[in-house]
């Protein structure tokens, strides 16, 4: 806005302006609180300065008072915080059939891995107009995922993901902070989002050879052996996974999970909490044998397997119902 | 220590025994609060250094001052020796433990071994703070975050974690001394409704102190197994959960950041009132404010958390906690100011200081609103936004308190005046220092330049070299009083009992009170602040 | 007994400076004991969330873990702790009557239960340190499954963090209370508490009931989690 000395950053997802809004309220609410109880103090000192011969008046309280001061900004108080409750609702649900981008964060860098294929490192291209979600996980310590420019921020933990997601409305190129102190060169992870056009995004994307993220997640589910017990013609010794992501799974001890990101992810690395019902606690723990991105990498062919991803063809033409994937509660 | 001959021979706390055994192994709760004066003002000032350095490399966006591992450590120790030596301890150990049992009309605290002891631990805990400071520092954040802290950081986590953990069982003890001395020691005729709000404050700061710190204690415990015996509690690689740190070491250090600001509460619900020289306006909501306060304030502590990986609900929920516990801090201000109405108002540095409080503490209290806000949060969480949140609260609200109390008090303390232009002067270059350090960490924290940050992209320097030109007029400000209290307590005038004509037991008896501090037992027959019977000084004490 | 010169003398002695009377003093005392014992809860209550939160996250290897413990032993060591209560309160009792050699002899008796208790302890650590229970880097538990459930070898580490940490701090704070006792015991012998004057006595017992409890909570939890023939 004030283009020397701007208050905030720049405006470039269709979320900021929301953020700013409540913060430009926020910030004239207390311009107003503190204007009135800084001038009723000043009028006082000065109105009731000690003079020759003044007696101040005991009074003792006045209960009227008291509650009105109590009630009025408990009821502002809430209308605050409903305000900010929507917003956050808003950013904590990513839409439908968003492009997903898996980030793994380790010390020092942001690596970023496009479904599409393109792999990049402390740099994310995106282009203009389009949902897209970010899925995160970490190597090593917490660290955060921070765009100013579009108001988004998501803590990126070891051991299990979370989610942002955002939508790019101006092109350019923004500021990415690692947020959460993580050691030496917590200061150093700093990376660029770089927001393009749609035409321009769409020729970066095909500028280089790179495999789509479930392609490779394919070959890896047949290297590692996966194929051998998740056959997809006939029941094997493991469920069949066409079709599984985003439903409801029951497991042998009981409970009901949905099979999200974290819940395929868990699988992956070690299914012993996760047992299937019906099926005996054979498959083997791959915690340790299979990096992030490897992760990553499963997880989207898994996803991709009897439902249409954006940019994907079915990975499954024989699977006739193809139903819409439930949208995943990835916290 | 003992003042120069000009003092009339009478006996009193500071004269009654000499030498060095008589300090070292004192059980006068006067005595132990310089103790405590001379300590925690010793790490105020080596946790100042840190914040200086930490400014002077902020001064450039470049890494050019210190080495990142180095600045990492800085802000880390900053944070740990301010809080938890620091600000802590400070108005409980130093005007709490001077003050309780004078304002209840008791001869000492319950426990005055106990008392001793708690300043003991405090002086073990800051020798191996120290001593970690010197062997090489600690660089995990002050929040001790894991796993980093726990697996990753190479520097001297146990040892600040242990520090840490002993300084909190002083801090324990403290406030167990303070509630069994306000329950079970009041003079005859002070009840409970009698009691000034200051001791109102510090029942509810100790209540906080008693409840809260173990968990801290415990957490602290953990960290160190973990990294010393590698027991994987917070390991994600063994199934460990490192939110349920965050969630453990929060549970304490929200709480801890009402044990903060109470006590300074307290000081100024003394201070506008001698000044204004009207009983406080609405004395029962204050008080019931200040436990509230400690109440819901253990109710709150997942607002540093929501972007850590809660469930949204659970944000929900200690977000609309959160705007519950602003409530009763809005109604301090509001009965503050409505003090002053009709009343007749002196401006002498005790009353600056407490007009510095609630004009800071409000700017800081408003802006608490903003992190409390789920959407807005997401943004300004760990920028400078917060930084300058919580800066307003503690340095401009509990800071400025303390030294509002000290200049108050410091005539009954020591037995002499201060000069009290030279107190307006630190109070104005106080004020002013720390706006202009403060206020634009509220710009850089909305415009993104998050925290804990060695370097910075360049469009964030204006602010920062304004941030930091503050910073050194601030430094000024704090060093003013400690030359000018030393200096009155030899050349200062001689204080009367009574030089503002204030309300409350501790001014019924002599400056400096004697060891057992009253005569006779007093027998209240009166209300608190009760200004109307009170007669105002002849004249300010003004002295040059 | 209680006008013996050394009570007479103890008794004038016993009230400190700054209170009142006998009666604010023993009045201060319990309610500072009460409220150090709070602290105390909060302490040992942050273990017990932990504890809580991974036993629901894994159950299994709990259970499993927990069936790795004697459970004699641990059912022998709280009938000791019980019984320690006991004499304990009976000391208070004896104290509050001026029964000066009974005293001693059940402070005795507390001291010894509370000796016994630490070496059974000590013979249950050992035993898990010759069986690699103990986290870290030689840590190894033979058992992969449990009841057709497969046992995680890193979660069960968890298990056992939670059960040294726990009982550990647990056996620190009966170090501390038989220090303590040693302190009371060597006082009683010498005559200084009677009627008039028991508060050490009475707050300490209630410490060591305090930490006795602290044990009744441990036991189940960590003992009897999955108790299967």
């Amino acid at each position: 806005m004030f283009d020397n000395f701007p208050l905030w950053p720049a405006r470039a997802s269709s979320g900021a302006a929301n953020v700013d809004a409540l913060y430009i309220f926020l910030v004239l609410l207390s311009a107003f609180m503190c204007a009135a109880i800084f001038t009723t103090i000043l009028v006082f000192a000065l109105k009731y300065r000690r003079r020759a011969g003044a007696q101040a008046e005991q009074i003792e309280g006045s209960t009227a008072l008291e509650i009105t001061w109590s009630v009025i900004p408990m009821f502002i108080f809430l209308f605050i915080f409903a305000w900010g409750a929507v917003i956050y609702f808003q950013e904590r649900t990513p839409p439908r059939n968003a492009t997903e981008v898996y980030v793994v964060a380790k010390q020092w860098m942001w690596k970023l891995q496009h479904q599409e294929g393109p792999r990049e490192i402390d740099e994310l291209h995106v282009p203009v107009g389009r949902d897209i979600k970010l899925i995160m996980t970490s190597q090593d310590v917490i660290h955060s995922f921070f765009i100013p420019a579009f108001r988004v921020k998501q803590d990126v933990l070891p051991g299990r993901y979370t989610t942002v997601w955002f939508h790019p409305t101006k092109a350019g190129t923004y500021h990415v902070f690692c947020s959460q102190y993580c050691g030496t060169s917590h200061s150093g992870m700093i990376g660029d989002i770089v927001v393009m056009e749609p035409g321009q995004y769409e020729a970066w994307l095909s500028g280089g050879t790179s495999v789509p993220l479930a392609d490779t997640g394919q070959k890896l589910f047949a290297q590692m052996g996966c194929v051998t017990c998740h056959r997809s013609d006939t029941q094997g010794r493991g469920p069949n996974l066409v079709g599984v992501f985003g439903k409801p799974v029951a497991l042998e001890d009981g409970r009901t999970l949905t099979a999200d990101e974290n819940y395929v992810r868990q699988c992956i690395l070690n299914s012993r909490e996760q047992v299937v019902k019906g099926f005996p606690p054979i498959m083997p723990v791959f915690q340790g044998l299979l990096s992030e991105e490897q992760v990553n990498a499963l997880v989207a062919y898994i996803k991709s397997l009897g439902a249409p991803q954006p940019g994907q063809t079915t990975k499954n033409p024989s699977e006739a119902a193809l139903q819409e994937p439930q949208e995943s509660k990835v916290q | 220590m003992a003042s120069a001959a000009v003092i009339p021979e009478r006996e009193h706390y500071l004269n009654q025994e000499y030498g060095i055994r008589s300090w070292l192994l004192t059980v006068d709760h006067k005595r132990i609060a310089l103790l405590y004066l001379m300590s925690i003002t010793f790490f105020f000032f080596i946790g100042g250094f840190f914040a200086l350095l930490i400014r002077l490399e902020l001064l450039t966006p470049a890494g050019d001052l210190v080495q990142a591992d180095t600045y990492n450590k800085l802000f880390t120790m900053h944070g740990q020796v301010m809080i938890f030596f620091f600000l802590i301890p400070s108005i409980p150990a130093v005007l709490g433990n001077f003050l309780v049992p004078l304002m209840i009309g008791a001869k000492d605290l319950a426990f005055p071994r106990i008392n001793l002891l708690s300043w003991y631990l405090y002086i073990i805990a800051g020798g191996l703070y120290l001593h970690c400071i010197l062997t090489g520092g600690v660089d995990t954040g002050w929040t001790f975050y894991t796993p980093f802290s726990t697996a990753f950081s190479n520097t001297k986590v146990i040892e600040a974690g242990l520090a840490v953990f002993i300084a909190g069982f002083s801090s324990i003890l403290t406030g167990l001394n303070f509630v069994v001395t306000i329950h079970r020691m009041r003079a005859p005729g002070m009840t409970w409704s009698r009691l000034p709000l200051f001791i109102w404050a510090h029942y509810a700061t100790s209540i906080i102190m008693l409840l809260g710190t173990p968990v801290l204690a415990i957490t602290l415990v953990l960290v160190v197994l973990e990294r010393a015996f590698h027991l994987g509690i917070f390991d994600p690689k063994l199934g460990g959960d490192p939110l349920l740190f965050q969630h453990l070491f929060w549970f304490y250090s929200h709480p801890a950041v009402y044990i903060m600001i109470l006590p300074s509460m307290g000081v100024v619900s003394e201070i506008v009132p001698c000044f204004s020289r009207k009983r406080i306006f609405g004395y029962q909501f204050i008080a019931l404010a200040s436990i509230m306060i400690a109440v819901v304030g253990f109710l709150v502590w997942a607002h540093h958390m929501f972007v850590a990986g809660i469930s949204l609900y659970s944000a929900l929920v200690f977000s609309l906690l959160s705007y519950l516990v602003a409530v009763p801090s809005a109604i301090k201000v509001f009965n503050w100011t409505a003090t002053m109405y009709k009343g007749t108002i002196t401006f002498s540095t005790p009353m600056l200081y407490a007009f510095g409080f609630i004009g800071l503490f409000t700017m800081g209290g408003l802006t608490g609103l903003f992190l409390a806000c789920l959407g807005v949060d997401v943004h300004v969480h760990d920028t400078y936004f917060v930084i300058a949140h919580f800066h307003y609260i503690m340095v401009g609200g509990a800071v400025m308190g303390y030294l509002g109390g000290m200049h108050y008090w410091w005539p009954k303390i020591s037995g002499r005046m201060y000069p009290e232009s030279w107190g307006r002067l630190a109070a104005l270059t106080v004020f002013l220092g720390f706006n202009l350090t403060f206020f634009p960490q509220f710009i850089l924290g909305y415009m993104g330049m998050p925290r804990r940050y060695w370097q910075y992209p360049p469009e964030f320097q204006v602010l920062n070299v304004f941030s930091t030109a503050g910073s050194t007029i601030l430094a000024v400000g704090y060093v003013l009083p400690m030359v000018y209290f030393l200096w009155s307590m030899r050349y200062g005038k001689i204080a009367p009992d009574n030089p503002w004509g204030a309300s409350g037991l501790e001014w019924m008896t002599s400056s400096p009170p004697p060891t057992f501090n009253f005569e006779e037992t007093p027998v209240v027959t009166w209300e608190a602040y009760d200004y109307a019977n009170i007669p105002a000084p002849e004249e300010v004490p003004v002295e040059r | 007994m209680s006008d013996s010169p050394a009570a007479v003398e103890s008794r004038d002695l016993a009230l400190r400076h700054h209170f009142a009377t006998q009666e604010q003093q023993r009045r201060a005392a319990s309610l500072g004991m009460w409220l150090f014992l709070s602290t105390e809860i909060m302490f040992f209550g942050g273990m017990f969330c932990a504890y809580l939160i991974y036993r629901r996250l894994y159950y299994t290897e709990f259970a499993a873990g927990s069936r790795s413990l004697d459970v004699t032993l641990g059912a022998v060591n709280t009938a000791v702790l019980i019984c320690s209560s006991l004499t304990v309160a009976l000391g208070v009792r004896a104290a509050q009557m001026g029964k000066r050699k009974l005293l001693v002899v059940l402070m005795l008796l507390t001291l010894v239960f509370g000796v016994a208790f630490l070496g059974i302890k000590g013979v249950e650590w050992n035993s898990k340190f010759k069986e690699h229970h103990v986290p870290g880097t030689s840590f190894h538990f033979e058992q992969t499954a449990l009841d057709g459930k497969p046992i995680d070898p890193q979660h069960i580490q968890l298990y056992f963090s939670l059960y040294f940490a726990m009982t550990g701090m647990h056996a620190l704070h009966m170090i501390i209370g038989v220090g303590m006792f040693l302190y009371l015991t060597y006082h009683s012998w010498k005559g200084r508490y009677g009627p008039e004057y028991f508060t050490p006595v009475e707050n300490g017992g209630l410490y060591w009931h305090f930490v006795d409890i602290v044990w009744i909570y441990l036991f189940p939890l960590l003992y009897l989690i999955d108790l299967k023939k």
